[in-house]
């Protein structure tokens, strides 16, 4: 743990994160925005994570083994999703949502 | 007090560059102020003294996806064009609405009082952490390590098959 700085400052700065996500989430309307949205709440739940296993189990690994896990998870949803934009804007010639509204191919 | 300093800037970081992440209405702007809420994630990481975790999270994250994405932004859409946003009504409405949650969340947090472990700092370094990865036994994580293969290949695969170009069939 870090001196004189309790967990709790380290969630509310991850909660705050996540809620900053869900906004961006719902407000943007660019499918690549929208998955930096995605990003920003992955990276909120990392630091959750961490958090926890220095504070109240500083002798264990969970936490990282978590970490590493979700970070491998949102690469590979990054390169799936970037496909599939790249492919969308090859047939729509955007990637804004309000285009994009048959999913005929 | 230097902690305390320290925790202060890179939380405000963070939280500043993720408004704007959401907010700017230039895509590439957005793409650099999430690589710079990614790298201040680092900094807190080296201040809880994990090294090994920050090393990952600048390679990874801030490394890797962050180009994979300012790639696809350059591959998409032009540099002067500017993002559209929602409608009025509806910012409002999700502001609200996270505004909400936001709240809820945190008296939630700050109610509950957590107690921190104080026993010694135990120092892990990469060997502790690539063993247990590996291992079978108790506390082993070799079952999601080898999933998390197989789905690293399978979204690879996927990946190349859905962005390759649609070759003309000729008949």
């Amino acid at each position: 743990m870090i001196q004189n700085i309790p967990l709790s400052y380290f969630l509310v700065i991850s909660t705050m994160m996540f809620f900053i996500g869900i906004y961006g989430f719902l407000t943007r309307r660019n499918l690549i925005t929208m998955l930096m949205s995605v990003e920003l709440i992955l990276n909120s739940v990392n630091i959750n994570f961490v958090a926890f296993n220095r504070y109240l189990y500083p002798q264990q690994l969970q936490g990282h083994f978590f970490m590493l896990i979700v970070i491998a998870v949102a690469a590979a949803e990054a390169a799936v999703a970037i496909a599939i934009i790249i492919n969308i804007y090859r047939n729509f010639k955007s990637i804004d949502v309000e285009n994009v509204d048959e999913m005929k191919y | 007090m230097v902690n305390e300093v320290m925790f202060f800037l890179i939380g405000t970081m963070i939280l500043i560059f993720s408004v704007l992440t959401v907010t700017t209405r230039r895509i590439l702007r957005a793409a650099v102020y999430l690589l710079f809420v990614l790298i201040s994630t680092a900094g807190l990481y080296f201040m809880l003294n994990y090294n090994f975790l920050a090393a990952v999270q600048l390679t990874v994250y801030a490394g890797g996806i962050v180009v994979l994405i300012i790639f696809s932004i350059l591959l998409t859409s032009h540099l002067s064009e500017r993002a559209v946003m929602a409608p009025l009504k509806q910012s409002l409405l999700s502001a609200l609405a996270t505004l909400a949650g936001a709240t809820l969340t945190l008296m939630t947090i700050l109610r509950f009082s957590f107690i921190p472990n104080a026993g010694t700092d135990p120092q892990f370094n990469i060997t502790d952490v690539g063993n247990s990865l590996v291992s079978y036994n108790r506390d082993g994580y070799a079952l999601p390590f080898e999933v998390i293969s197989v789905l690293l290949l399978a979204a690879m695969i996927g990946a190349i098959v859905v962005a390759k170009k649609e070759r003309k069939i000729k008949d």
